[in-house]
């Protein structure tokens, strides 16, 4: 095996940003989950729903930063998806990692310094970052401020509804979490990615 | 100028003139209530050239503690009677005057913006009030013009703001009278009606007759499109289960109260109100659960083909 190449993929503002958008969002989950089970919350109901509401503001700033970076800097361009293969991409790299992977097969989409992301990955974190967030954040900004809630959503209490998409949204943020945390452990070693994304180089 | 001058000394003259009138206090000596604050008034007769002494229509004696504390207590009753009325016998014909309706005042002015007296009556016009009697339902029959006050808004105590709430729906649908007077119609029964209810008195005490007779909305202050027993609440859950019903409303309140109460950006982040319920939902819960467990399961069935199949 030949010394192994490294990319400088991710740069100190990401890096930084991506810890403290780590820690809001544990923080966001399990103040969250907390609020839904009234009867064992760790800290506290009062004190959860604190927590929620500093930590959903943090993060809600840490999503500015980084959405006008990623269009400030070049690292918005791995964001980008292309028309051709649209379905056919991420359903290959899927298959590498249902099928692929166990049978001595290489990655269909070895990461370079032009591709950060396989597309399968590329396509959850637009949907994440550029779809569940912003909306995650829209609901709780709308929640802090009720008045701003249209009040009757056909027959159901537009704050209510609202409370429920933001859940909702949670949820689905924090399946999210499961799968990128376990993702990441598919590397050159399990812990490989996890330090990549604290030094910034990547080992290809 | 001295149209000027004819304006600054009107404003000082009506200014002199209301607090001079003022005298709801002092009902002995009001030209009207010394007659209607009582049972009984005595007049000159001029007729016979006798004092007379006759029994005052019970519906026509104020409640001059109520009227003191009644949000139009700065005004006096000419502002909105008759002048005529200043003689007495009262002619007749003075039962017809056309009385202004709240919105005359109330409408369209920004200073009562936050009372929202356009949505009331927007929200009171689809009410079975006025399904049924239409125009004809104005807003005093609820709330006294003489005496009415913003218990909702200014009580701490949320049993004064049932029962005063409560009071404005009793005041004719437990009075034979006045029920008569706007429905033409025998009373509801209102213990028979609600026989089905539970713990009847306890609910009419601690719960607004509107909570379940209201189409909801996030605002506590605009529920007035009084709904028919048809389309009332009747299913326990709908209240009893930590859901919307009272919680939206209240989380909406208690937001803006907490807010309101210390106006900084750390009362928006402290703010401790929180939509109770919305993981009351069995098919969420049951969706969520099996997602997690699909999802976790993935991941464990996974890392042992890692392990196993290197």
């Amino acid at each position: 095996m030949t010394a192994s190449k490294k990319i400088y993929f991710y740069p100190t503002w990401l890096r930084i940003w991506h810890g403290i958008n780590a820690l809001g969002i544990i923080i966001l989950i399990v103040t969250g989950i907390s609020m839904q089970n009234i009867e064992s919350t760790f800290i506290g109901f009062n004190s959860a729903v604190s927590l929620h509401n500093i930590a959903g503001v943090i993060v809600t700033i840490g999503y500015f930063i980084f959405f006008i970076a990623n269009i400030v800097t070049s690292n918005g361009k791995f964001y980008i998806v292309k028309p051709k293969g649209f379905i056919k991409r991420p359903l290959k790299q899927a298959i590498y990692y249902i099928w692929g992977m166990f049978h001595k097969m290489k990655a269909p989409y070895p990461l370079s310094e032009k591709r950060k992301f396989n597309p399968l990955q590329k396509y959850f974190y637009i949907i994440v970052m550029y779809l569940a967030v912003p909306a995650v954040i829209i609901s709780g900004i709308a929640l802090l401020f009720p008045e701003i809630i249209i009040e009757n959503v056909y027959n159901l209490s537009g704050i209510f509804v609202t409370a429920i998409f933001h859940s909702a949204l949670g949820f689905f943020i924090s399946v999210f979490l499961l799968i990128h945390v376990y993702v990441a452990t598919i590397g050159k070693s399990p812990l490989e990615n996890f330090k990549s994304i604290v030094s910034g180089w990547h080992h290809v | 100028m001295k149209f000027r001058f004819l304006l600054i000394s009107i404003f000082f003259y009506c200014l002199l003139w209301s607090s001079s009138a003022q005298s709801y206090q002092d009902a002995a000596n009001h030209a009207c209530l010394k007659c209607h604050s009582n049972q009984t008034f005595t007049f000159h007769n001029e007729l016979m050239d006798s004092e007379d002494r006759r029994l005052m229509n019970p519906f026509y004696i104020l409640d001059t503690v109520a009227l003191v504390a009644g949000v139009h207590n700065q005004f006096d009753c000419l502002d909105c009677h008759s002048y005529d009325y200043e003689t007495y016998p009262h002619a007749a014909n003075l039962k017809l005057e056309p009385l202004g309706t709240c919105l005359d005042c109330h409408g369209g002015d920004d200073s009562f913006a936050s009372y929202q007296f356009e949505k009331i009556l927007e929200e009171t016009e689809k009410s079975i009030h006025s399904q049924i009697c239409g125009e004809k339902f104005t807003c005093e029959k609820c709330h006294s013009q003489h005496t009415y006050a913003t218990t909702a808004r200014t009580s701490n105590n949320v049993m004064d703001i049932v029962e005063y709430s409560n009071n404005m729906c009793l005041s004719c649908h437990n009075d034979m009278t006045k029920f008569q007077l706007v429905s033409g119609e025998q009373n509801a029964q209102l213990v028979q009606v609600h026989d089905w209810l539970p713990n009847q008195e306890l609910h009419f005490k601690h719960v607004r007759c509107i909570e379940c007779h209201t189409n909801v909305v996030d605002d506590l202050m605009v529920s007035h499109n009084i709904l028919g027993k048809e389309q009332a609440v009747k299913n326990c859950v709908e209240c009893h289960k930590a859901n919307s019903r009272l919680k939206s409303s209240l989380y909406k309140y208690q937001n803006l109260q907490s807010r309101s109460d210390d106006g900084t950006f750390n009362a928006v982040l402290s703010n401790q109100s929180y939509v109770i319920g919305t993981h009351q939902s069995p098919l969420l819960k049951l969706l969520s659960i099996i997602i997690f467990i699909a999802t976790f399961g993935g991941v464990v069935v996974h890392s042992i083909f890692r392990i196993f199949k290197k």
